[in-house]
């Protein structure tokens, strides 16, 4: 039977509201078992309520509706080649055509994953000499992609890091790092990030929230491209804040997911990362391939924790399986043996490289054309963020008045933030983006 | 420099996969495994399903086909037509529209949805005192997952009688009658792990009555549909069974053995409500589960068992390689049987042919796995369970003769 928890002192009205919540709650539960007890015909799940509608699906769902042919989504979290349409990159079906002839067998992974895509997914992240590989004092395993590999990593925090239970994100943050750290058992705070007035990097805000946050919180960094706004700090910058960091005692938690997307480099991209670790952050590290490769549906990632030595990236490693047996035993197969293939190929990992490049400078045009274009249309503000900013994403500074009448008068779609996923913008359509923003700005 | 981790116990080992890494490693050209649950042929190799390999070549050549995420619940033609197979092509739950499903990360992660769902929205909300109920012995990441969802009441409801090597019907229904009323029953649906040994039609009939009796609430794990008799309706009687009698309930599916695709993790969460309204509250709120976990699941597997079952010839071809397996699982029992008693074996052996699926509960002691492990290399669980996959006709006399020794010298 449902039991009441209020064994502490109600003095809050939240608390008080809480109560009659579950005295309520009780009461329907009593009235529903004497109603089963005479046969009538109830659901166990008459108090289950109607889960919020995810805002982006939501945007989706109109774009889907909507009839006229000039639309646009710009909400869309998924690169799109410049006719609008998904790309399954080359290097991705040569890999796939190499794995159909091998044949191989469909036997479960081991629980932490391919051990090949592992090695190389850390090789990936960290650059192959890096000392912390050489001396195997760190610990990759295959996730269920990015998210998946948050999960797993969120839940070792809250069992492990007894210090503390505070997870401080960037303000903002990619909206399901909240919900997971805190179903982790983790309490969210934030430290300032995003500058509306600049459509820029706050970095004075940053270091001074930083500087104020207990000792041995973790600290969510993402490390290139940063989601949703688009803004990351410049080298100069990181090396400031890696070292206040360090001298806080914080536990670093990078979340990498557009790794060579964003700047079209790989070690560029990954420069954040490798820079705390040399300056003696034991990080953790999130890693997807949803993106880089083009593998969303098919759940690819890496959580990697980098400790102090071999013996204890072992410990860490045997938990990290006592964790994800209960979740889903061992991950997918078919993503991390495409995606160990072509960073273990040199001819397929080469043409990766050229390919992720392609990606990203198509973005960096767009950009550079949305730009151009509000220019043309006359447009005297200042959109220098737009090429300033990196990545999928670009906060564009629109107030959520000004994305309604895009959506209801131009057809195009886009977060109330006034986010874009720049990947959604074409050749073809960049101009019509232009004029429309230029119209409800002016 | 100290560490973070400084504190951060060595975990054991899974120990099904403990067993496999050592099998592995020893070198004794006459070792057995009959440890992990994985389908072999009589030559002791993985089997890749023929429909499976030409299914997959069709994916392959579609190049009208991409990468793209997969809506959060999952691919809708995967989850309607999994939750067909369990439920029956004319289910009327189906027709009544009250059945939804979730895919999911094989069947661990169907359960560990469906745990994540009940600790928050069942018998009150967040009531983690509800007692959750597994058999007893059974599968050893159930306990696992239910506690992790948060529930901290997990109990055994007897199940297996070591002495009669059968089902303790009586002790379960005792279970049944002192639980309290709402807890939760984590059933096997057919060919119960490690056990093989199912109630018999009847015998759910008495459980099903208690249990709606009792307001206690149904969450079936279905890992082997097909697998334990060859045949799919046959296996499916008792979850079709609790439909018809009204309960709402949860079914876990799993595709990994029956469709051999272990490690694509091809799971269905399959849900049957009371009505539609309430199922699409209930699946609104599953959505929000997936997303902090996995935020949407793998495209390659739903794909393939979406396409077969809804290709008639495929989905023919399936059921045949279904079979196959099945087949041969009876005639390693059969064979199994017979050569312990020819051997005159001490002991009766009827279970090992009354026990149904991949797995048998031999009964042998600790003492005498251990001499099997270590003196004969064969490789088995320490509840003396036993796949009998790992049997072939080139193997069983082998077995047959060691499991002989090992009883009748081994106390």
């Amino acid at each position: 039977m449902a039991l009441l928890k209020s064994t502490k002192i109600l003095t809050s009205v939240g608390a008080q509201a809480h109560f009659l919540a579950v005295l309520q709650l009780r009461a329907s539960w009593s009235l529903r078992n004497v109603q089963m007890s005479r046969g009538f015909s109830i659901s166990w799940w008459t108090e289950v309520q109607m889960g919020p509608p995810d805002p982006i699906l939501g945007v989706t769902e109109a774009f889907k509706r909507d009839t006229n042919p000039k639309k646009m989504n710009l909400g869309v979290g998924a690169y799109r080649d410049d006719q609008g349409k998904p790309f399954v990159l080359s290097c991705v079906r040569k890999a796939e055509a190499q794995i159909a002839a091998k044949k191989l067998d469909k036997e479960y992974l081991p629980i932490g994953g391919l051990a090949e895509f592992s090695k190389a997914c850390s090789q990936l992240a960290l650059g192959p000499d890096n000392e912390v590989l050489k001396s195997g004092r760190s610990i990759t395993i295959q996730t269920i992609s990015g998210t998946g590999s948050l999960r797993v990593g969120a839940n070792f925090v809250s069992r492990f890091h007894n210090a503390s239970r505070d997870v401080y994100l960037p303000k903002p943050s990619w909206g399901n790092h909240t919900p997971i750290f805190r179903d982790a058992g983790m309490q969210l705070k934030a430290y300032s990030y995003y500058d509306p007035k600049t459509c820029g990097f706050d970095f004075k805000g940053a270091l001074h929230d930083i500087s104020k946050i207990p000792e041995k919180s973790v600290i969510v960094l993402h490390a290139c491209a940063h989601n949703p706004t688009g803004v990351d700090p410049r080298p100069e910058q990181w090396k400031e804040m890696a070292a206040l960091i360090k001298k806080r005692n914080l536990l670093v938690f990078f979340d990498m997911a557009y790794q060579g997307f964003a700047s079209g480099d790989i070690d560029r991209d990954a420069w954040a990362v490798r820079d705390f670790i040399e300056q003696g952050h034991n990080i953790l590290l999130s890693q997807s391939f949803a993106k880089n490769m083009g593998l969303y549906g098919e759940r690819v990632g890496g959580f990697t924790v980098v400790c102090k030595d071999v013996e204890e990236a072992k410990r860490v490693e045997s938990q990290l399986k006592i964790l994800i047996r209960p979740i889903y035993s061992n991950p997918p197969m078919n993503g991390a043996r495409i995606a160990s293939t072509i960073l273990n190929t040199p001819e397929l990992y080469k043409e990766w490289l050229v390919e992720v490049k392609d990606m990203a400078d198509r973005i960096i045009t767009m950009r550079e054309m949305f730009v151009s274009n509000l220019k043309k249309e006359g447009s005297t503000h200042n959109w220098q963020h737009v090429t300033e900013q990196i990545g999928m994403f670009c906060f564009t500074g629109l107030k959520p008045e000004q994305v309604e009448r895009l959506i209801k008068e131009f057809s195009i779609y886009m977060t109330k933030d006034g986010r874009i996923s720049v990947a959604g913008v074409t050749s073809a359509n960049v101009g019509y983006l232009a004029h429309a923003i230029h119209a409800v700005t002016k | 420099i100290m560490s973070i981790f400084g504190e951060v116990p060595q975990a054991a080992p899974v120990a099904v996969f403990k067993l496999t890494a050592d099998f592995r490693e020893d070198q004794n050209p006459r070792k057995v495994n009959l440890g992990v649950g994985a389908y072999r042929t009589d030559e002791c190799q993985p089997w890749v399903l023929p429909v499976v390999r030409k299914v997959e070549k069709m994916i392959a050549d579609d190049h009208s086909l991409n990468h793209e995420y997969l809506p959060i619940l999952g691919l809708p033609e995967f989850r309607s037509s999994s939750s067909k197979i369990a439920l029956g092509e004319d289910s009327p739950a189906i027709k009544d529209n009250r059945v939804g499903a979730v895919q999911c990360l094989g069947g661990t992660g169907a359960l560990k949805i469906g745990a994540e769902f009940l600790r928050r929205w069942y018998n009150g909300t967040d009531n983690t005192k509800t007692p959750v109920y597994v058999s007893a012995p059974t599968w050893e990441n159930h306990n696992a997952v239910f506690s992790n969802a948060g529930f901290e009441d997990i109990r055994p409801y007897k199940y297996w009688d070591a002495g009669k090597r059968g089902l303790d019907l009586e002790g379960f229904l005792g279970d049944l009658e002192s639980a309290p009323d709402h807890s939760i029953f984590v059933l096997h649906a057919c060919a119960h792990n490690p056990t093989g040994t199912d109630p018999t039609q009847d015998q759910w009939k008495q459980i099903a009555d208690v249990m709606m009796r009792k307001s206690l609430f149904a969450f079936f794990d279905s890992a082997y549909q097909g697998f334990a008799s060859g045949n799919l309706d046959k296996d499916a009687w008792a979850v079709r069974y609790f439909v018809s009698q009204g309960f709402e309930l949860f079914c876990a599916q799993s595709f990994s053995k029956n469709f051999g695709l272990y490690n694509e993790r091809v799971g269905n969460l399959t849900v049957v409500a009371k009505d539609q309204d309430n199922l699409n509250r209930v699946l609104s709120q599953m959505e929000k589960i997936v997303r902090i976990t996995w935020s949407n699941p793998p495209s390659q597997g739903a794909r393939l068992v979406a396409i077969t079952l809804n290709t008639p010839e495929l989905f023919a071809e399936w059921k045949d390689n279904v079979k196959t397996m099945a087949d041969r699982v009876l005639l390693m029992r059969a064979q199994l049987k017979e050569k312990l008693k020819a051997l005159g074996t001490p002991g009766t052996w009827e279970h090992i042919t009354e026990q149904i699926g991949m797995f048998s509960f031999t009964g042998l002691n600790p003492k005498q796995v251990e001499y099997l492990v270590k003196e004969k290399h064969i490789y088995l669980m320490a509840s003396g369970r036993i796949n009998m996959c790992g049997l072939t006709t080139k193997n069983i006399d082998y077995v047959a003769e060691s499991i002989h020794e090992a009883v009748t010298t081994v106390q």
